[in-house]
């Protein structure tokens, strides 16, 4: 329905260089609204670079990235966060002294004030839609019976979870999730995928995920962009990509390296 | 119970400006002094509860008072809210200045810049001869708003001047705890990373906290100066420095409250043991100190909250 509207995400020629290493190049994708796209790669490959750029944690040597038409190249993370573009990291990034729905409260009341300096000094931070959205927040990812555990303490998948419902707070149209099933078990790993795609689904946001384990890729991703250094050398659907024999041969090392042991 | 606070803090200012004719004048001459720092203790806690600790706060505080010297020396102008005025607008100037610096750094690394920050100021001052060098110099009596009161009348005015400006910072300081940007706090010491991937800078945040001490330390230094007379390079030497960081460590971060209530403790022991043992009186300061960081790590301000939650646990069922 969408298909023939213009792209959420353009990204142009994109090239980054670290001296006269060469981590990311000629790297060009386009992905329409609500799409789901996997990245696949093995380690090196330039996928978490791809990600930093995107969300302005690296700027790019070269290229152009496009956020709903409008040129976001080498803008600061948070100017990036407040137009609309959030992710979450392979390392959790909670706030560990402080409680679940602490961290979620502080997440949905920056959302509120975040645009400026005068807005964060005057939103206070418990008001009855923060605290509404918070506990909403924390229903939509299933992590509700942690509600007032100490984020430190949290079990790894938990964690996760908390991560990806704080980039979620501020209404990002489009999320990138760095490896969200890292460090997980096998056997929970499905599940917690279930949770965030679902609860993406609900908010209608754009995902494009880094994942090692192919079987995650497969069931969910729309489209799977493969990784060879530094570049993107195939860009189809799950089914297609994982019958690329150029994918299997240079990314196979990812398969055996991952959890996609049922494919080896 | 917030409306509780606000009008329970309200009331305790109004009740001392009531009383305090009937005060002997050395309790007001103490007072004024000790809720003047209190001021600037109320901006450390601002910086505090970030994990910032200033070891040169007293930069803010000297700038503050040697503006409302130098606006008397050099121009007829005595309205003390006008000159508070300018003291706090330079200090606050000063600080967003020396923010650009201090904002990027953490930790140590900034308690010992904000360090060399004032110690600068205090060796420009120290070579300044027309400032008096190390005597400094005297600071014209101000009017309030064309009154000008003498002697007795003058300290009283000045201490509710100070009561003024304290119960007004005290709110605003109170409701800024509240918001977002007071919130974050735990957060920017926790992980600065997700603070910056919730769209917030963590250095701006930061700069906007500095100023914000800046402002109160540069009133609290005009305050003082009215209400001595007088300025001098120590003003900004370490030692004041310090003497705020240890009312801050005796107060405790949890309250606006505890500010007021440690920088007066602070200003009587101090000056009890002054009388008491006049060689030795930073021994007993130091006890003070020591016996607080064991017994009350969090402050005299954990005693209200500890009090508040054996009452809560006595009465409910």
């Amino acid at each position: 329905m969408n298909a023939n509207t213009s792209p959420i995400l353009a990204v142009r020629d994109l090239e980054k260089t670290f001296g006269s290493v060469v981590a990311a190049r000629d790297i060009s994708v386009s992905v329409p609204a609500q799409q789901t796209v996997g990245i696949i790669g093995a380690n090196g490959a330039g996928k978490t670079t791809f990600v930093n750029m995107i969300t302005g944690h690296l700027a790019p040597s070269k290229g152009s990235i496009l956020f709903e038409g409008r040129d976001i190249t080498g803008l600061p993370s948070r100017a990036i966060t407040r137009l609309g573009i959030s992710r979450s990291f392979q390392v959790a990034q909670v706030f560990p002294t402080m409680t679940v729905i602490e961290n979620m409260r502080i997440a949905s009341a920056i959302a509120r004030g975040r645009d400026s300096m005068l807005g964060l000094m005057s939103t206070p931070l418990d008001t009855p839609e923060t605290a509404r959205e918070a506990d909403a927040a924390l229903e939509l990812f299933q992590i509700a019976r942690y509600r007032d555990a100490r984020a430190a303490t949290l079990p790894q998948g938990v964690r996760k979870l908390l991560d990806i419902a704080m980039a979620v707070a501020g209404a990002p149209r489009l999320l990138l999730l760095d490896e969200p099933t890292s460090g997980i078990s096998i056997e929970e790993k499905f599940g917690l995928m279930e949770v965030v795609m679902s609860a993406l689904k609900t908010r209608r946001i754009t995902v494009l995920f880094v994942e090692h384990d192919m079987d995650i890729v497969g069931r969910f991703a729309d489209r799977v962009l493969a990784f060879y250094d530094g570049t993107v050398i195939a860009d189809e659907t799950p089914e297609a990509v994982l019958a690329n024999p150029q994918v299997q041969t240079l990314i196979s090392g990812t398969r055996a390296h991952g959890a996609g042991a049922a494919h080896a | 119970m917030r409306m509780g606070s606000t009008v329970l803090g309200a009331l305790a200012f109004a009740a001392l400006a009531a009383i305090a004719p009937l005060l002997p004048p050395w309790l007001i001459s103490l007072a004024t002094i000790a809720f003047a720092n209190a001021l600037v203790v109320l901006g450390l806690i601002i910086l505090w509860r970030t994990g910032l600790v200033p070891f040169g706060q007293a930069l803010f505080y000297a700038i503050g008072a040697y503006a409302v010297a130098l606006i008397g020396r050099y121009t007829p102008i005595r309205d003390v809210f006008f000159v508070v005025f300018v003291g706090a607008v330079a200090a606050g100037i000063v600080a967003y200045l020396i923010g650009f610096l201090l904002a990027r750094y953490r930790e140590i690394f900034f308690a010992m810049l904000s360090l060399a920050m004032s110690m600068i100021l205090y060796g420009i001052l120290v070579k300044t001869e027309t400032l008096g060098s190390t005597d400094g110099f005297h600071v014209e009596a101000g009017s309030f708003l064309g009154w000008r009161p003498q002697g007795g009348t003058r300290n009283l005015a000045i201490f509710w001047l100070v009561l003024a400006y304290c119960a007004i910072a005290a709110w605003l300081v109170a409701y800024y705890f509240r918001s977002v940007a007071g919130s974050l706090t735990h957060p920017i010491r926790d992980n600065e990373i997700r603070v910056e991937f919730l769209g917030v800078s963590v250095d701006r945040l930061i700069h906007l906290k500095l100023v914000v001490s800046g402002v109160l330390a540069g009133i609290g230094g005009a305050l003082a100066a009215l209400a001595v007379q007088h300025v001098d390079p120590a003003m900004s030497y370490w030692t004041t420095s310090g003497g705020f960081v240890f009312v801050t460590i005796l107060a405790g971060a949890g309250s606006v409250a505890a500010a007021f209530v440690g920088s007066l403790l602070f200003e009587l022991v101090r000056s009890i043991a002054v009388t008491l043992v006049p060689g030795e009186w930073q021994m007993i300061l130091g006890t003070a100190l020591l016996l607080t960081i064991l017994f009350l790590p969090e402050g005299l301000g954990s005693l209200v909250s500890r009090l508040r939650q054996r009452w809560r646990r006595g009465t409910a069922p």
